[in-house]
């Protein structure tokens, strides 16, 4: 049985690529980077939130709109971050006066 | 002084249940006053593990209604005295368990037992906030594959902001178990190694389970690993663990598996 298994063993190895043989390192860089970039994003989550709510909050004192329709995105980069805030209001004055009254 | 230990990973079918039975059967053959807790509500499972599952009547939830007391809830596990099962509800009601209610409940089992393991569900939902809640330390189980180390690094970065230790500046204690490694394939470069994986969640090892068929065995007749053969690679690797929970300095190995007659005959032929 040992015998059996000494001999697959073998001709597996001579058949499989090098490439396809050490996958782990390659798991590991790809672990390594993402990860990086995840725990970079765990604090920020909580600001994002932060100014979701602040924003909503401030905008929503003069002019009324779908909450859903407020996106804000925060992209790392190397020299500059960009924090997008992307918010779309109704085209009537109604939405303005609601808001007002 | 009673400790609450939750088993944790993120990600599903990773050994979370199959952990908290073996560790849990292991502390309660240790002497310890064990209860082992299913927090998966509408997905229990540790009864079936723990070969109980036909000697449920009330559950968690009906603990948090205030439809059943604590005593009426617990089972005690036929084989080991010291061992109890407070099992999860299968009603679909996710709400049911609130903080509070969790609060109230491991506050009284901390007057009554030793060790309290919580066993998580997985995903990073309201049942797996709650079972990590409360704890003291934490068994992070990984498989050595990527999603479950990523996932594991998600938990572990939940265990050190999410739980009440966490929120009074106090640190919940981490230990990572490897579950399901295979030490041939990580040598020959096919599996992410032990270092690979330690060196990536920087968090303190606790012990290492070999992959192993006696797993599903134990599964399949409802016995934790470590009560249906001590002597298996899986079940060596438990008592290790369970050992290293206790304080003990154990060194770290990968048992391996016993040989069989055929490779016993074999090996004595070669020699």
């Amino acid at each position: 049985m040992m015998g059996l298994r000494l001999f697959g063993g073998g001709r597996a190895a001579r058949a499989a690529p090098i490439a396809q043989v050490a996958s782990a390192p390659v798991a590991r860089e790809r672990l390594q980077i993402l990860l990086a970039h995840e725990r970079g994003l765990r604090g920020q989550h909580d600001l994002l939130e932060l100014l979701r709510a602040e924003i909503l909050a401030v905008v929503s004192r003069h002019v009324s709109f779908d909450p859903e329709k407020l996106q804000i995105k925060m992209e790392r980069g190397h020299l500059v971050s960009m924090l997008e805030i992307d918010i779309e209001v109704p085209n009537t004055s109604e939405g303005r006066s609601a808001a007002v009254a | 002084m009673a400790k609450v230990l939750v088993v944790t990973s993120g990600k599903g079918g990773v050994g979370k249940t199959t952990t908290t039975a073996a560790l849990g059967a292991t502390l309660a053959q240790m002497g310890e006053k064990v209860v082992v807790v299913d927090f998966d509500v509408g997905l229990r499972n540790l009864d079936l593990i723990l070969g109980a599952e036909r000697r449920v009547v009330f559950d968690f939830i009906n603990v948090v209604q205030g439809i059943a007391n604590l005593s009426q809830a617990l089972i005690r596990d036929k084989r080991l005295e010291n061992l109890w099962l407070l099992p999860a509800s299968q009603t679909r009601d996710k709400d049911a368990l609130t903080d509070e209610g969790v609060g109230k409940i491991i506050g009284e089992l901390r007057e009554k037992f030793d060790w309290i393991i919580c066993d998580s569900p997985a995903g990073i939902e309201r049942g797996a906030m709650l079972a990590m809640r409360y704890a003291d330390e934490a068994i992070v189980v990984t498989n050595p594959e990527v999603s479950s180390v990523r996932d594991s690094d998600r938990i572990i970065g939940m265990l050190d902001s999410k739980t009440v230790r966490a929120e009074k500046g106090e640190q919940v204690a981490k230990h990572l178990l490897i579950t399901r490694f295979d030490p041939a394939r990580a040598a020959r470069g096919e599996m992410l190694s032990i270092e690979d994986v330690l060196d990536i969640l920087a968090t303190p090892l606790m012990g290492i389970i070999p992959e192993s068929q006696d797993v599903l065995r134990a599964s399949n007749v409802g016995s934790p690993v470590t009560l249906n053969d001590a002597a298996s690679a899986p079940a060596r690797a438990y008592i290790d663990a369970a050992r290293r929970l206790k304080g003990e300095t154990i060194p770290m190995t990968v048992p391996e598996p016993r040989k069989g007659l055929m490779d016993r005959l074999l090996g004595r032929r070669a020699a």
